[in-house]
């Protein structure tokens, strides 16, 4: 008797909606100097710095006589690490903080669903991801000289290995912004986890070289995955030889991405809420 | 069960606990649909905890809450696109502009506001096209006033609306508030300006250590007693006043006697002074809680 009749709200708003704040957050993504720098420029500016400062440095030569410079090496360890940056780190950082400063308590009292939120937010870390990317193959090929690939195949990879590393960091990264208990506490959780990967997973050392046992840590992380599809994509065909087991194992790549994505999103179902109720 | 469809919010024995502390302590009043409804009180009174557990932001303890019908801790998207709501505090990194902000959250509803028309009624139309983090702090709060009507809410929640707002800005946004209520719309205010709520609830709830002390409308909260008219005079240089139901007759006397009195006043108490009178009553009589806590 007391049922009240509400009426609907219009069905596939989540999904109109959803489109609206991917324009609204690259906007203000855009607009905010700080996050703009740590999550997008830095890979661009490490691949410059590595490449000049081991300019001199040997990173072997094909059979054919190739010599594969600092910049075609660090190519692909940067775009996995811009791939980590541009996901999990500006996504867990920057819901931190919006549940900080009052952004989500307001949108947790409107109409918007959770969906189109995270629809936003996927959109805006998969927008300032690809033009990271490009800003990286284009400062690599015109500035240092990397031959890019000519091969479809090798762009199929790099595609793939792009689209699922930048899903699966987006999705862990919402799962992330859960754990810091403020704002301000969310840099000293999330940048160590960030950091130490990168140094494991072979984006800054060489994973070859890395202990084996290391190299076993960090394979159960998905950064250590993103990294070997992308030199899969970029490096000769020969480096495989330097891969665990000889082989570049795409397999492995997808099926580790797609476990953390399936883990991610759990994570993200179970931990994410608009507000601290009673907080 | 058969009224919850006039009213807008009913509230019966609501109680919130944090740990060990009771913030709202018992609390029942409803607004009617269409009404303009005041809670007043002190800092920490539990205006804000009441007024987030309507929201659906916080759980209470114990106690009934229907809001347009709904139990607020079930609030589905359909009940919320039927609120507005205007937090106490809410400070975004505003990398956005008033008018980008306003036609955002205006596609979260089904039936907006027109954008120009609303930057009209909180005066930013010189502000439109300008970062809301280079706003000042009073401009800021008009795009939160603004940002809680634009779905066209039935009911409107207002936690210190006008915090921070000149003189002027609070003309206008009391002229805003009318405008809302003429079309019909219900509006739970809170504020710290007790002319603000005379001019515009049409009932007030005083409130004070998590209960509610009084409620009535703004002409009767208190009792006739609070609102006995005081006439002050002078008389050979001495200040002299008397509570009259009567003013114009002592005034008459007055006249007889002294010719033309120094000094004549007639004082109504505000709301203001009736308020101050029950908090200050309320402080005076030692409740249980404060002896527990003490
Ligand atoms: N999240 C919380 N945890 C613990 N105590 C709280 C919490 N929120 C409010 N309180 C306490 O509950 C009481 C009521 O707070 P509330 O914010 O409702 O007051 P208020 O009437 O809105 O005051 P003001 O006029 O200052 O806004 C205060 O004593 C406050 O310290
Ligand atoms: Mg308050």
């Amino acid at each position: 008797m007391s049922t009240i009749a509400i009426p609907a709200l219009p069905a596939g708003r989540t999904l109109t909606l959803g489109i609206r704040r991917i324009g609204y957050e690259v906007k203000a993504y855009f607009r905010q100097g700080d996050a703009v720098f740590f999550g997008f420029l830095f890979p661009i500016v490490m691949l410059t710095i590595f490449s000049v400062a081991f300019s001199e440095g040997d990173f072997g030569t094909t059979a054919d006589g190739t010599v594969v410079t600092a910049a075609d090496y660090y190519l692909p360890a940067m775009l996995a690490a811009g791939v980590l940056l541009s996901g999990l780190q500006n996504m867990a950082l920057d819901i931190a903080a919006e549940k900080g400063d009052g952004t989500l308590k307001r949108l947790a009292g409107s109409p918007l669903p959770v969906i189109s939120y995270f629809i936003g937010k996927i959109g805006q870390v998969l927008v300032s991801g690809v033009v990271q990317a490009a800003l990286l193959l284009t400062l690599a090929a015109l500035a240092f000289r990397v031959e890019l690939p000519s091969d479809p195949d090798r762009w199929a990879t790099f595609a793939w290995v792009f689209l699922l590393g930048i899903a699966t960091s987006a999705i862990l990264g919402i799962g992330l912004s859960s754990i810091p208990r403020s704002a301000k506490s969310a840099n000293a959780v999330i940048i160590p986890i960030v950091l130490v990967l990168q140094f494991i997973s072979g984006v800054y050392l060489q994973f070859s070289a890395l202990p084996e046992w290391l190299q076993n840590v960090a394979s159960v992380f998905p950064l250590k995955w993103m990294a070997q599809g992308m030199r899969a994509a970029f490096l000769p065909e020969e480096y495989r030889m330097l891969e665990a087991g000889e082989v570049w194992n795409l397999g492995g790549v997808a099926i580790a991405l797609i476990v953390w994505l399936v883990v991610g999103l759990v994570l993200a179902r179970v931990t994410f809420r608009w507000i601290r109720k009673d907080g | 069960m058969t009224t919850t469809d006039d009213l807008a919010v009913s509230v019966r024995g609501l109680r919130k606990q944090y740990g060990e502390f009771t913030a709202v302590d018992g609390v029942d009043f409803e607004i009617a649909r269409g009404e303009t409804f005041a809670l007043l009180g002190p800092n920490g009174a539990g205006k804000s905890t009441t007024i987030e557990i309507l929201e659906g932001y916080r759980d209470r303890s114990g106690g009934e809450v229907r809001v347009l019908g709904v139990d607020p801790q079930r609030g589905n998207l359909a009940w919320k696109a039927r609120l507005g709501i205007v937090l106490q505090d809410s400070g975004e990194s505003g990398n956005v502009t008033v008018r980008e902000q306003l036609t955002h959250f205006a596609a979260f509803y089904p039936n907006p506001r027109p954008i120009d028309e609303l930057i009209a009624a909180v005066g930013l139309e010189a502000k439109a096209g300008t970062l809301i983090r280079k706003l000042s702090g009073g401009q800021r709060r008009r795009v939160d006033v603004a940002l809680g009507m634009v779905g066209r809410p039935e009911l409107l929640f207002l936690d210190e609306p006008t915090t921070g707002f000149d003189p002027q800005a609070r003309r206008q946004f009391w002229e805003v508030i009318r405008g809302l209520k003429s079309e019909g719309t219900s509006i739970l205010l809170t504020t710290h300006y007790l002319d603000e709520a005379a001019q515009l609830s049409d009932r007030v709830g005083i409130i004070a250590g998590g209960r509610l002390v009084d409620i009535g409308t703004v002409d009767e909260v208190g009792g006739a007693d609070a609102r006995v008219p005081v006439v002050r005079w002078r008389e050979h240089g001495v200040a002299r006043e008397q509570r009259t139901t009567e003013p114009a007759r002592l005034v008459a006397e007055l006249s007889a006697r002294l010719g033309e009195p120094e000094g004549l006043e007639v004082i109504r108490p505000s709301l203001e002074d009736i308020y101050l009178r029950l908090i200050g009553a309320q402080d005076a009589a030692p409740s249980e809680e404060k002896e527990l806590t003490a």
